[in-house]
């Protein structure tokens, strides 16, 4: 069984060929690591599946049924959730407040319905202590680490039943100690069955964490294959063109 | 479980006291009580009945708009054409009122009047995507000139069979208080719970603080954006029908230059212009401070034209102490 599967998905801008006849497949659990230089197509790849973006052609499949999104409330409620590359978060907010927005829960007092930030705290505790983050929900958001945020940006992937997490870069902008605490986040994750994508030119990172490496070249996938069976010199040479396909 | 527990209860205790000396607003409020102290001691005529009167009833108008400015720049935007809104309103009440129309119908129109105003402004800002500024400067000209049509530029002072109607709402007074002061602080009340309690007031600080975020999310930018420039007109159409009541007499020039003293207001009181920050008790004591500073230059016989030059200064004031503070706590 997969739990997600692109069939020869292929997105033009215009002239701008983004992605090129795509199929790809990720088996529950499992964290592929999706490489390639800037402007290859990862992040529009990462848009069609999260329904920002409509496919030019080609299918998505999830859990072997074809599903068509037509906006992100969509791809969300398909059990689609991201992180985006540049941290969608509101600095001005608490991590609680982050975490639940959009989706707040309710209280209500007869006529009048109000935000329960008791239970946003209480329920966000639980994420940030599931995730193993020192992360205070009441903290705002602007005075937190690189890391912190991250758990942030996770946490609300774990709000609803998430079948796949994509991240767009989340270990661009921190610390050596921060990105091995978003590693280890991406492995609880994965513990918990959810399929993860992982976004990122950190060889490192990918070579860490991932079970597959797919490598994309302007808009053409020229390899998927297991990490053990990689190196990254092979995979630098993929994503250059050295090395034409593997 | 106690874990989770303690995490909650840390940053709760973080002192009240450090809390509340970190708010803008406490700081502006006690600029206000030591000028109104100084005043006291100063002059006679200050802690007197009548000028605190005044002086009550003067800042609510601009705090009632203040508040409304408020929502516009916690969300990252900006409403110049609420001194417009103000003279369209009132004319539009006046109008109607003069051509005998009951007190509620004119209200009413004149409340509509200014909601299409917002909407209008909204729609352009939120879907058109011209920036704020430019869609309410046309607005400002526009609105006005709508006004003077409407009276054909002529003075108005009487209001029909329900003329003592206006003038008691507007300028009239219960249990001592002047009238606006208590829509000012039932609004002030109102939008303090809205702002903290209501989903409509937590996306208003969502998109002020991360626009693209808050549309990742799925909030309903678009929409929210327009309901909040609807609020602002709204204030500022109650702005205007109460000071037509408090004036007795309504001119195309009513509310001129006023966007300008509402924005330092919302500025003042701790509004930030980058979005994002603002309550509705700043507002309100940042309109106070403005109407304080105003009532001291009359009274210690100090040339008027120095207003401009005090407010300008308190405006500058207040945007460094917010910038230090920031700095400080970034460290
Ligand atoms: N909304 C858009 N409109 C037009 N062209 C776009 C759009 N989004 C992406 N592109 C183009 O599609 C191509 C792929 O971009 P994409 O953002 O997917 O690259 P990427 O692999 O994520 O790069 P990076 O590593 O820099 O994030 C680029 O040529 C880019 O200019
Ligand atoms: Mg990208």
């Amino acid at each position: 069984m997969s739990r997600l599967k692109l069939i020869g998905l292929s997105k033009h801008f215009g002239a701008i060929q983004a992605l090129q006849d795509v199929s790809l497949e990720v088996a529950p659990g499992e964290v592929l690591g999706l490489m390639g230089d800037n402007g290859a197509g990862k992040s529009t790849l990462v848009k069609i599946v999260a329904g920002n973006f409509h496919p030019s052609e080609g299918e998505i499949r999830i859990d072997d049924k074809v599903v068509e999104f037509s906006k992100p409330l969509d791809a969300q409620q398909s059990g689609i959730e991201v992180v985006y590359q540049d941290l969608a978060l509101c600095d001005n907010l608490s991590a609680a407040s982050n975490v639940f927005l959009g989706r707040e829960p309710m209280r209500k007092f007869g006529p009048v319905s109000v935000i329960d930030y008791k239970t946003m705290s209480g329920r966000a505790a639980e994420l940030f202590a599931q995730l193993k983050s020192e992360t205070r929900p009441r903290d705002l958001v602007r005075r937190m680490s690189g890391g912190q945020r991250q758990a942030v940006a996770i946490a609300r992937t774990l709000l609803s039943e998430a079948k796949i997490v994509m991240m767009d870069e989340p270990t661009a902008a921190i610390s050596v100690r921060q990105v091995a605490e978003v590693l280890d986040l991406i492995r609880r994750l994965r513990d918990r069955g959810i399929s993860v994508i992982l976004i990122s030119h950190r060889m490192p990172d990918v070579f860490s964490v991932c079970d597959r490496i797919s490598v994309l070249r302007r808009g053409h996938l020229v390899a998927s294959k297991p990490t053990a069976a990689s190196s990254p010199e092979e995979v630098t040479g993929l994503i250059t063109g050295a090395i034409e396909t593997a | 479980m106690t874990s989770i527990e303690q995490v909650i209860g840390h940053s709760q205790h973080k002192s009240v006291l450090s809390r509340i000396l970190n708010i803008q607003a406490f700081w502006v409020f006690i600029a206000a009580v030591l000028a109104c102290l100084a005043l006291t001691f100063m002059t006679d005529s200050f802690a007197t009945e009548r000028n605190l009167f005044n002086v009550a009833r003067n800042f609510a108008f601009v705090a009632i708009i203040a508040i409304g400015m408020t929502a516009v720049i916690a969300s990252g935007g900006i409403d110049l054409s609420v001194g417009s809104t103000v003279v369209l309103a009132a004319m539009v009440i006046s109008v109607l009122m003069e051509g005998g129309n009951s007190f509620l119908l004119s209200a009413m129109v004149a409340i509509l009047a200014a909601l299409l105003v917002g909407f209008v402004n909204g729609m352009l800002i939120a879907y058109v995507g011209i920036p704020a500024f430019v869609v309410t400067l046309g607005m400002l000209s526009a609105a006005r000139s709508l006004a003077m049509v409407l009276s054909n530029n002529k003075m108005i002072y009487e209001f029909g069979p329900d003329h003592d109607l206006l003038l008691w709402i507007g300028g009239g007074s219960t249990f001592g208080l002047p009238h606006p002061l208590y829509v000012l602080l039932i609004l002030t009340l109102v939008m303090s719970l809205v702002f903290r309690w209501a989903r409509w007031g937590q996306y208003i600080f969502a998109i002020g603080g991360n626009e693209q975020a808050a549309t990742l999310t799925g909030i309903p930018v678009k929409q929210i954006k327009v309901s909040i420039y609807m609020f602002s007109a709204l204030t500022a159409g109650i702005a205007g029908i109460l000071m037509a009541g408090w004036l007795g007499s309504v001119t195309t020039n009513l509310g001129q230059a006023m966007e300008l003293t509402v924005i330092a207001a919302a500025v003042i009181g701790g509004a930030n212009l980058a979005g994002g920050e603002g309550t509705a008790v700043g507002a309100l004591i940042g309109a106070l401070l403005i109407e304080v500073i105003r009532n001291s230059l009359i009274l210690l016989g100090i040339s008027a034209f120095w207003q401009g030059m005090f407010i300008g200064c308190f405006i500058i004031i207040a945007v460094t102490f917010d910038r230090i503070r920031r700095m400080r706590a970034s460290d």
